[in-house]
């Protein structure tokens, strides 16, 4: 298929419904807007659901049942919706529901500003709701890479019945770039025989729940989840690695800030400085697995982030000692330049870091 | 080539249109591309703004701090963006709305009378072609070609008689700056 | 032997766990033989609550879905859209839908969502030990209302049916109560309506059930009963409030 030039917000709408999403849930927040609004014209005309909620409580729990029905249901929001949505993200881990939700995020905390951020890292993959969960997260760096995450997420959700998060910010919700839309993805669900579509009389029913009040049941039910996310650990991990081998500094990020990164490592290079990338495309399961290519003798690895450092965390846990680590990172929706992190650079090489 | 352009004005000049036109111009011509929109509460108040990426090489960010162009049709974007373009950067200002003067001295200044242009060119609604014109007229990163297609594409059924007022609007522009008639400094 | 009477097989075998003389067992058999009566148990899915009803998923003999506080419209909302053919209800109590559940309450009515709501009103939490509800009467004592309801602290108490009954989308609206036999009759009269203005089409139904909480109002289940009929029925007047006939 050729080319085509369409604002992120709407291209993630459209490989949602390429992959088989009949049911959008949402409400209005800067800066996601396009994307139900988009979902409200198209999804109609493919025989799916959209509707606008009360309130992204009202959004997610109307996800909760749709799932619940085995439909490929999905929603989205910005930062201070996406915490709205946190209880309802809970229970639906709780009852292995499949769901996608997106997150264009912007600057916190409180009402915050509408500019690209990085602040939700911890919400994303520290759980913003409460108890021993997780959730699959996705984090591309174009629109390209953010329709085939989407076109996949469905699946990969259903799979291992835990939902889909996938984070952008508002550079990856509103610029327009070019998308090749490819192959069209899996519509097929696998059989949910634990869907509430009615007994019809023949069947025992069945139950959507997230309550255990016997503390051995719910133990079996963390354990069970703990298994799951094991697996998606052990199989799911994503990042894209440049020249980390045999680099002096490894930077150290995602989305929209690793494209800049490249930049300023493009331009370190150019000066015969030997840097390298590591760009997590997932943030849970985080590609630890990645930091063990790192060159040994590296001089230190840069976390970059539109945030006052979150990511830093898992790269301190990732490093384990073995690398000196900093962080630099820019928030409240200033984006940071190639030249700034250049500079960043040039300090661990010179040990000035 | 590494062509950063902020255009800003007006909503209803048509900023985010010859925005788009110019991105779907390079993406047909095989380049890498970006477009980015001003949004949110920086959308009231009437002012609208785009920034435009065309490159060979991938684009790193969408937000544009130093613009290598700047297309400006009213006073209230000639003083935002003003100071973001880079040292010999290129000003194209909207001189029939813009009464406020320009004030660096390290950047090319050019103004154009597109009201009279759009006009000429049969619309007073070709002004916002008028101005890509002009930059056309210094950055030909696109061949007129790809840009009448894109044109044909956009504006179909009652709009099509539209696509010749605009491509002359585009022409007049491009001959102002190529003639020398446009620089102010 | 001639079978008189029997569990309704909207049952399932599972022993209720409410209190002695508490009114939601009552309830549960009424919505329970409706849906047999009107041969949809098959076909519906129900949507527990958080409070005493939390449970109420393993009493229907139906497909259930568990509802995180006072969002069971939300969540029937997402189940009907997704199988407009099928009957889906919510069962909740008065701290689910009249208080932490009003925005979700409201805009199911609101949109007219195809649903059925079940509403308990016992003027009390009874699940956390018996604090004050929005539908506490005004000098009901509770844990949280020690020395009685005051207006002027915290209000009069909600009167639901009638603040829903002023949304257009909502089709079908009744207080019911089942302190007496007559009384549980036609809540049971109430309840087939409303599910019958669900599988019609018109939009939001709603029934709300007076009842008792023996344990949290402090009295015996006898005692409870002339309670509800001397205090809830005056406020809460019984009766149809929107009716699409």
């Amino acid at each position: 298929m050729a080319k085509v030039l369409m604002k992120g917000n709407e291209a993630i709408g459209e490989a949602a419904i390429r992959a088989g999403c009949r049911y959008f849930f949402g409400y209005p927040i800067t800066p996601q807007t396009e994307l139900p609004e988009y979902m409200s014209v198209r999804l109609p005309q493919v025989g799916g659901v959209f509707l606008q909620a009360e309130s992204e409580i009202g959004a997610i729990n109307m996800v909760y049942g749709a799932s619940g029905s085995g439909a490929r249901a999905m929603t989205a929001s910005s930062s201070p919706g996406i915490a709205l949505k946190q209880e309802g993200i809970s229970y639906i881990c709780a009852a292995r529901l499949p769901c996608v939700i997106v997150n264009i995020v912007r600057g916190g905390p409180g009402l915050g500003g509408i500019q690209p951020a990085q602040s939700d890292y911890f919400q994303a993959t520290r759980g913003g709701g409460n108890g021993d969960y997780r959730l699959l997260v996705f984090a591309p760096a174009s629109l390209q890479e953010t329709i085939e995450i989407v076109e996949g997420s469905f699946e990969l959700s259903e799979k291992y019945r835990v939902p889909v998060l996938i984070v952008g910010d508002g550079m990856i919700g509103q610029m327009m770039e070019p998308i090749d839309f490819g192959e069209a993805p899996m519509q097929e669900s696998p059989e949910k025989s634990w869907a509430t579509t009615g007994t019809g009389g023949s069947r025992e029913p069945n139950i959507i729940n997230s309550l255990y009040l016997d503390p051995a049941m719910l133990e079996q039910v963390n354990i069970s989840l703990d298994h799951t996310y094991k697996e998606i650990e052990a199989n799911e991990q994503r990042a894209e690695e440049i020249g980390i081998q045999d680099a002096d500094v490894v930077v150290v990020a995602y989305g929209m800030t690793a494209r800049i990164a490249k930049k300023a490592i493009e331009e370190s290079q150019a000066e015969g400085y030997k840097v390298g990338l590591i760009r997590p495309i997932t943030l849970w399961p985080y590609p630890f697995a990645s930091f063990e290519k790192i060159n040994p003798n590296a001089k230190g690895i840069l976390c970059v982030e539109m945030s006052m450092g979150q990511m830093i965390d898992d790269v301190k846990i990732a490093a384990n000692g073995r690398w000196k680590t900093s962080f630099y990172g820019r928030a409240g929706g200033m984006v940071p330049e190639p030249d700034e992190i250049k500079n960043e650079i040039i300090k661990i090489i010179k040990g000035e870091s | 080539m590494n062509e950063k352009i902020i255009m800003a004005g007006f909503g209803g000049q048509g900023v985010m249109l010859i925005g788009q036109l110019l991105t779907y111009a390079g993406m047909y011509e095989n380049k890498e591309v970006s477009w980015l929109p001003s949004y949110g509460p920086e959308m009231r108040g009437g002012t609208a703004n785009c920034h435009v990426c065309i490159s060979d090489k991938p684009i790193s960010s969408p937000i544009i701090s130093k613009a290598t162009s700047a297309i400006i049709m009213n006073n209230l974007s000639l003083t935002k963006f003003e100071p973001m373009l880079i040292e010999g950067g290129d000003l194209f200002v909207n001189a029939s709305l813009v009464d406020i003067e320009a004030e660096r001295s390290d950047i090319n200044i050019y103004k154009l009378d597109a009201n009279s242009i759009a006009e000429s060119a049969g619309s007073s609604r070709s002004m916002n072609m008028a101005m890509l014109g002009a930059y056309f007229g210094k950055h030909p990163c696109v061949s007129l070609k790809t840009v009448e297609r894109v044109l044909t594409q956009t504006m179909t059924g009652s709009r099509a008689h539209f696509v010749p007022i605009n491509m002359q609007a585009l022409s007049l522009g491009i001959e102002m700056v190529q003639s020398g008639q446009a620089l102010a400094r | 032997m001639e079978i008189l009477y029997q569990r309704s097989k909207g049952l399932t075998d599972t022993p209720l766990h409410y209190c002695p003389g508490c009114t939601h067992g009552i309830v549960h058999k009424l919505v329970a033989e409706c849906l047999c009566e009107l041969g949809v148990l098959g076909d519906t899915i129900g949507v527990a609550p958080v409070g005493c009803s939390v449970l109420a998923y393993n009493y229907f003999n139906c497909d259930m879905h568990e509802a995180s506080h006072g969002r069971a419209p939300a969540v029937a909302t997402g189940i009907k859209r997704v199988q407009p053919e099928k009957v889906v209800f919510t069962y909740q109590g008065d701290g689910d839908l009249a208080s932490i559940g009003t925005n979700e309450i409201v805009h199911a009515a609101h949109r007219g969502e195809k649903i059925t709501t079940i509403f308990i009103n016992n003027a009390i939490y009874g699940m956390t030990g018996g604090q004050m509800a929005p539908t506490t009467l005004i000098g009901q004592k509770t844990t949280t209302s020690q020395s009685g309801r005051s207006e002027e602290h915290s209000g009069k108490p909600l009167r639901v049916c009638e603040m829903l009954a002023t949304i257009d989308g909502a089709k079908y609206i009744e207080r019911v109560s089942v302190d007496k036999p007559l009384n549980a009759r036609r809540a049971k009269r109430a309840i087939l309506r409303a599910f019958e203005t669900q599988l019609e089409g018109k939009g939001f139904s709603l029934v709300e059930v007076l009842s008792t909480c023996p344990t949290n109002w402090g009295l015996d289940p006898s005692e409870s009963l002339d309670w509800l009929r001397e205090n809830m029925i005056p406020y809460y007047p019984l009766g149809n409030y929107k009716n699409w006939e």
